[in-house]
């Protein structure tokens, strides 16, 4: 009899094999990286470039600017950088101290900032990085005040775009010596990170924390709060009345070292509209312009980055595009030279170059993301740090392009009139118009865009 | 002596008059009223006492300073202190000592809940009371409480010690009581010694980790 293979868009091969999976070992997956599964997001837009009704600037010869100043509400020193492009949040524990060097080196010879992570700073992340935000997670892990005032912003992380809403995991594997003597557990366990603040519980209190950390540091340096994007709307308003300088949102495709798949996959909003609620709210509290937006989630072009600050941020932040242009996903580590094939050991991890998202076992094939001596060695400072900055220059060229190409000569000026949608979806999100129409889903017919 | 008024001056200015001393030996703070993050942040062997109530994270990062509130405290005193000491005569709010890491805070009233939440060392010691899920997620440290202790105590505890001179309304996830060692006494009478109370260090209970949450599903073999 012939076999007939009836597709099941219900119980497709993926949900079988989850459900296989977790039939056998009782487990559920926890992976690193983002939300894999497709959303809307800043590909569904394009710029309306110059043609008879604006001016465009000539390609890589005009100047553009690209300054950009964070943190100018309250601090005496706001961190001024070349480019609106930052790194964001990445723990020691999470990366090794090599890729946290590397990190550095390009971060400072582009002109932008790094930022720490759970675990605090490690002196080779202060030496190599010029300007560094340096976070205040709830977990607290070697947080202390020496390295607060050597911070350059102090970042209080309420959510991440992974989990919002939960902490952190760093599974036993990568917990050596060092990284549990920094987080003040012992080795080898699983080691939970918070979700919750230990000393502060809610936006009246959060308030009253901002003002210790800035007399701690004397008003010197600006306060950033992070969020993962949920309620944006209302969490952007409550970040402003507790005396944010900067607020971080931080969409459902960020990244993450180790979290449960469940959560990468199905809390939090995307990155599209969480920018659009972020910038209405600050507009709505007449803060726009006075409290700086930063914007991560799935950045990873200059296109990306245009669009970001189109829709109103003032700079973006970039984890996994960094850890891309460090190796993560090639098959050969940026080892300085020997340049193995490293796929054998992807297998290992039952993977390939190019799917991997393993972050959380420690066994990174190029050596990221690892705590292994071994494995560490594959990535060579020098050399990450020479393909981080080419990335990020990359971004930057790409991004003054296209804001030349809009006829702007600072890439803040790109605005929302720059941008139309492709789906439907995008528009309403975005806050945008459908190409070809000026219909922006959601509108009512009394408000522009509306029908 | 110098003595700074709260009337006089902003919190910022005594703060800021606190981190950069000439050679102020010991400051008093006069007319606090309730204050919220006086003496945050100091990093100097000197000595400050606070003559009335003080809000929110008094004597938050605290290094090597010796700070004595003569009243009660909001929430969060001493929270991630690294070294000295902060001694308040009156009750603590909620999450006192949050996140310690180092020196000796004591209560000598009751503390409210998550006292000594997120330890990570450093010793707390309680004359009376404590909340509902103190020591939570505690790493490192010893929380000494004289009185009763409320529901959750101990709850994800990881090695912070806890001894409970009282009653202890219930014990937290993967929170045990364990027999009190010769050792345990010992540590107890040394820092109701610092502390300057009167308790016998015999009569405490020793609550700590049962170490069931220390891997995540241990049956898993890491095969996650
Ligand atoms: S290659 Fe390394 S950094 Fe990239 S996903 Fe795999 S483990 Fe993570």
């Amino acid at each position: 009899m012939a076999i007939r293979r009836e597709e099941n868009s219900l119980y497709g091969p993926d949900v079988l094999a989850y459900i296989q999976r977790a039939a056998e070992h009782g487990v559920y997956d926890i992976r690193g990286l983002g939300a894999k599964r497709r959303v809307p997001h800043f590909d569904d837009l394009v710029f309306l470039t110059a043609s008879m009704s604006r001016y465009p600037l000539e390609g890589y010869r005009e100047r553009c600017t690209t300054k950009t100043v964070l943190g100018t509400r309250h601090a005496k020193k706001p961190i001024e950088l070349a480019i609106p492009i930052t790194v964001a949040g990445m723990s020691f524990g999470a990366l090794s101290a090599r890729s946290k060097e590397a990190i550095g080196r390009a971060a400072t010879a582009v002109g932008t900032s790094t930022t720490t992570g759970d675990g605090g700073m490690t002196p080779e992340e202060r030496e190599s990085s010029k300007t560094l935000v340096y976070q205040c997670l709830p977990s607290r892990y070697g947080f202390n005040p020496d390295d607060l005032r050597k911070a350059d912003a102090i970042e209080v992380v309420v959510g991440q775009g992974a989990k919002p809403g939960g902490g952190g995991m760093l599974l036993g594997q990568k917990i050596t010596e060092r990284v549990a003597a920094m987080r003040t557990l012992p080795a080898g366990i699983d080691q939970r990170s918070a979700c919750r603040h230990p000393d502060w519980t809610g936006p009246d209190d959060l308030a009253i924390k901002i003002v210790e950390l800035r007399e701690i540091t004397d008003w010197q340096v600006p306060i950033y709060v992070k969020i993962g994007a949920s309620r944006v709307f209302n969490d952007v308003k409550l970040a402003v009345k507790s005396g944010a300088d900067v607020v971080v949102v931080d969409g459902m495709q960020g990244g993450t070292a180790a979290t449960q798949q469940v959560f990468i996959e199905h809390a939090g909003i995307p990155t599209l509209p969480a920018v659009r609620q972020a910038v209405e709210a600050l507009e709505e509290m007449g803060v726009y312009g006075e409290v700086q937006l930063v914007v991560s989630g799935g950045i990873r072009t200059g296109a990306d980055v245009a669009k970001a600050l189109a829709l109103g941020a003032d700079a973006v932040s970039i984890g996994q595009g960094v850890l891309m242009a460090l190796g993560c996903n090639a098959p050969r580590p940026l080892d300085g030279g020997t340049h193995e094939d490293v796929s054998a050991d992807y297998a290992k991890l039952g993977t390939e170059p190019g799917y991997c998202h393993h972050c959380q076992s420690g066994r990174c094939p190029v050596g990221v993301t690892t705590q292994d001596p071994s494995l560490e060695l594959r990535l060579e400072p020098t050399e990450g740090a020479r393909a981080l900055r080419n990335y990020l220059n990359v971004l930057t060229m790409e991004l003054t392009t296209l804001a030349r190409a809009c006829g702007k000569s600072n890439v803040h000026h790109l605005e929302r009139e720059d941008l139309v949608a492709l789906t439907v979806e995008a528009a309403a999100m975005a806050g945008v118009p459908l190409a070809g129409t000026s219909w922006i889903p959601g509108r009512r017919s009394s408000e522009p865009g509306g029908w | 002596m110098t003595v700074l008024d709260l009337e006089q001056l902003s919190v910022r200015e005594i703060n800021y008059a606190l981190h950069h001393r000439d050679s102020m030996e010991s400051v008093t703070l006069v007319n606090p009223g309730g204050a919220h993050n006086l003496a945050v942040g100091l990093d100097w062997p000197g000595e400050v006492e606070i003559r009335g109530h003080a809000g929110y994270f008094v004597g938050g990062m605290n290094k090597q300073a010796t700070i004595t509130v003569h009243g009660s405290v909001a929430s969060s005193v001493a929270e991630n202190m690294m070294s000295g000491l902060v001694r308040v005569r009156g009750n603590a709010s909620q999450c006192a000592g949050a996140s310690m890491h180092g020196g000796l805070l004591v209560v000598e009233g009751d503390a409210a809940a998550r006292c000594g939440i997120s330890l990570k060392g450093g010793d707390v010691v309680v004359g009376g009371r404590v909340g509902h899920a103190s020591g939570f997620m505690a790493q490192a440290g010893r929380i000494v409480v004289c009185g009763d202790a409320g529901a959750s105590l101990g709850d994800s505890l990881y090695e912070a010690v806890i001894y409970v001179g009282g009653g202890i309304k219930s014990l937290g996830a993967d929170a045990q009581e364990e027999e009190m060692t010769e050792a345990d006494v010992v540590v107890v009478r040394a820092l109701l010694a610092k502390a300057g109370l009167a308790e016998d260090p015999a009569r405490f209970r020793r609550v700590a980790s049962a170490r069931t949450l220390y891997h995540w599903n241990a049956d898993a073999q890491q095969e996650y």
